[in-house]
């Protein structure tokens, strides 16, 4: 798997993007307010659900079955959007996805898009591939379109200009929609926004968009939203393109009613979203007479094959295990250099295009476990996180450069050490002995090698004379005497 | 009871009088302590940092250690954690059918001090004498881990002469992590820095937790920045009385 194959910049390491992100005033303040205002939001129309547990159960069943047996499902799928008059498109990469999106467009002879929100197009660059064949999207959903216009990447998946605040989109409107007298009221830079993509609703021709849900049994697609931007995509045009990563199947009808009440307060904290368009390729007179769905894999399948990252695929993309996250809070979306960020793109991003290539992101958390706590799916992201740093290290070691960084050769001499009494009380008293250079009034304040790390910003508290060992054994021997 | 204590190689090292401090409690309440002396680390920084084939031994050797113990109890819900939810999962990953009936067998024995006392032993009230302003940080692993819920809070409260002041988003992580404070240090000051500030602004003395690896980082920050707030784990607390 090549890391161009998933949106995700070869940037430095996690730790030295958020570090750079950290030190960014406006960014801390926007990320604090925003996710603290979700995450107070989504606690409250959750504990108004006295069966929301075995809502999440259940949820981790149906997604569950869905993996287990994906290759029936997905083909029932196919053959029912073909008879429903859609047409089925198949594509292993990101790459041939493009090819065929871009060849759909460009039999319309359409030179603009209109695009419906969509993280698997962002995970794929259609936008670029497009742009590359002369082609224009114009992405409709208000965050997705302010990020467009700020050439900027997405920093949350469900908020993708989360780490702006209204000031810096209105200087953005004013500059890019010709508006010198545009205030930072909500109601107007809604209202801008809502005067500029009209114009591309009436008269663009054809559109793409994701999918929350397709339904195997019916041939059915759903997208949920807040704006109906996306609805007016998904009903106005003559041609429809929609692009779905192929673990987003469910397979009966029924399904979608657990997961309509998962979803909508899982991320954005409400009862039930705004809009939900559900459609079955096309009827005449109403709606797009031409539909196209991409089955995406990009990498799935792969992830499908390891028993413990498998789970990773029931994920429907909520964000709530980004709004919780204390690293993510901190540091904003960009730190993790993909399209998905926070827990979820700490495990989805390395399986996607190998561990080699995302290396840091597996370790971008403190395993705190907010994340799991609060995920519709009862995704163990701790546990999967675990188990891709095991992943890391078996890489690293099978290069005999591996095992001589400081990292490796700490953890093996460590290793040795617990593994015998001896050793582990002899390294005890080494530990003792060895600090005695650095430690003042009990403390030190600026440790050698990798504890610099610590001490730079804490204190570190000395090895006290006795350990409790000797304290243990020195009394019974005490108490033997007496 | 005997009552078989897991010290954790990282309170046997840097934190004795929280040891000395669950020996106090356990035998003041009649029970008898057993330290088995070939205990060393149960391979939590090895396995949760990735070096799976290191922590291996060091799980099978505490499983040896302790098999024989009806009742073990760990002044660090983190450990517990490990030995609870990841051994488990690394004796499947290391395909050993054996380890992993033995794990099955010996987890549900393996407690956290808060967790006896209140939950085994059905106790709230210790004996303690504590007359100090104090507050309490619920460490990630303690109630997302291994799920001790208010056991602490309800220990503390109980505990004569104490101020007792609820921590402002004490849920939330105080950024340690493991190795996660060394390879992420930036990140994990900065929640630290929140952690910090919500402590300071109880006005406590004293901030209490059921896990030293999480205080040895929010005490060295305090200790830094020279708050005059000093940590103390639970059991410390506990231990403490009017004859001390």
């Amino acid at each position: 798997m090549k890391p161009d194959s998933v949106i995700i910049e070869l940037s430095p390491e996690f730790s030295v993007g958020a570090k750079q992100a950290l030190q960014n005033t406006q960014l801390r303040r926007n990320m604090g307010k925003a996710t603290q205002t979700i995450r107070a939001k989504r606690a409250t129309v959750v504990g108004e659900l006295p069966n929301w547990e075995s809502l999440r159960d259940a949820g981790e069943r149906i997604k569950a079955e869905t993996m287990a047996h994906l290759d029936v499902y997905i083909e029932r799928l196919e053959k029912n959007i073909q008879a429903a008059g859609g047409t089925v498109h198949w594509a292993s990469t990101a790459a041939q996805a493009n090819e065929i999106v871009t060849k759909l467009i460009q039999a319309t002879k359409s030179k603009h898009i209109i695009k419906v929100k969509s993280l698997t197009t962002d995970e794929i660059r259609l936008n670029e591939a497009l742009e590359a064949a002369g082609i224009t999207p114009i992405e409709t959903d208000l965050a997705e379109l302010i990020i467009q216009l700020a050439h900027e990447k997405s920093s949350h998946i469900l908020v993708p200009a989360i780490h702006k605040n209204r000031s810096e989109i209105r200087e953005l409107f004013q500059k890019a929609m010709h508006l010198p007298d545009l205030t930072d009221e909500p109601k107007e830079l809604a209202a801008a926004a809502r005067t500029f993509l009209r114009e591309k609703f009436m008269t663009v021709k054809v559109a793409t968009s994701g999918a929350n849900f397709a339904i195997a049994e019916t041939g059915s697609v759903c997208v949920v939203e807040s704006e109906g931007n996306g609805r007016m995509c998904l009903t106005l045009p003559d041609v429809l393109i929609t692009v779905m990563g192929i673990e987003k199947i469910l397979p009966r009808w029924e399904d979608l009613g657990v997961f309509m009440q998962l979803l909508p307060r899982s991320s954005t904290g409400e009862r039930m979203n705004p809009y939900t368009s559900i459609w079955t390729g096309v009827h005449p007179g109403d709606g797009p007479q031409e539909f196209h769905i991409v089955l995406l894999d990009n990498g799935r399948t792969q992830v499908l094959g390891d028993s413990v990252g498998r789970q990773t695929l029931h994920c429907i993309r909520c964000s709530a295990c980004i709004n919780i996250c204390p690293v993510y809070e901190r540091t904003g979306g960009h730190a993790y250099g993909s399209v998905y960020p926070g827990p979820i793109g700490a495990i989805l991003t390395p399986q996607l295009v190998g561990t080699e290539h995302a290396a840091s992101l597996p370790y971008a958390s403190s395993l705190c476990g907010a994340c799991y706590d609060v995920c519709p799916v009862k995704i163990n992201i701790p546990e999967v996180l675990v188990h891709l740093r095991g992943r890391v290290v078996r890489e690293k070691h099978s290069h005999v450069s591996g095992w001589l960084d400081p990292e490796s050769i700490g953890m093996s001499g460590l290793g040795q050490v617990f593994g015998n009494r001896m050793a582990y009380e002899g390294a005890q008293t080494m530990g003792k002995l060895a600090q005695w250079l650095f430690v003042h009034d009990g403390y030190i304040e600026n440790g050698p090698g990798p504890l610099g790390a610590w001490t730079a910003m804490r204190d570190l508290q000395a090895i006290p004379d006795q350990t409790f060992r000797q304290w243990w054994r020195e009394r019974n021997e005490h108490d033997d005497h007496a | 009871m005997t009552i078989a204590l897991f010290i954790t190689c990282f309170n046997d090292t840097l934190f004795p009088n929280t040891g000395k401090a669950v020996v106090t409690i356990l035998e003041r309440l009649g029970h008898q302590v057993a330290f088995p002396e070939e205990q060393t680390c149960c391979g939590q920084m090895h396995f949760n940092t990735g070096y799976q084939s290191e922590a291996l031994p060091l799980i099978k050797r505490f499983v040896r250690v302790f098999s024989e113990y009806e009742c073990i109890v760990s002044p660090s819900a983190s450990c517990v954690g490990m030995v609870r939810d990841m051994y488990q999962y690394a004796a499947e990953v290391a395909k050993d059918k054996g380890l992993a009936a033995e794990v099955k067998a010996l987890a549900p024995r393996v407690y956290e001090l808060s967790e006896l006392l209140v939950n085994k032993l059905g106790l709230v009230d210790v004996g303690a004498y504590y007359p100090h302003r104090v507050t309490y940080h619920p460490t990630c692993h303690s109630i997302r881990g291994i799920r001790v819920g208010d056991a602490p809070e309800q220990l503390l409260r109980a505990v004569r002469g104490i101020d007792y002041v609820p921590l402002p988003a004490a849920e939330e992580c105080c950024g340690f992590g493991g190795t996660f404070a060394i390879k992420n240090a930036d990140t994990s000051m900065a929640m630290l820095s929140d952690k910090m500030r919500n402590i300071t602004g109880t006005r406590a003395e004293v901030c209490v937790a059921a896990d030293n690896s999480c205080l040895m980082h929010i005490g060295g920050a305090l200790h830094r920045q020279r708050t005059g707030v000093k940590i103390a784990h639970l059991a410390e607390v506990l231990a403490s009385g009017e004859q001390a």
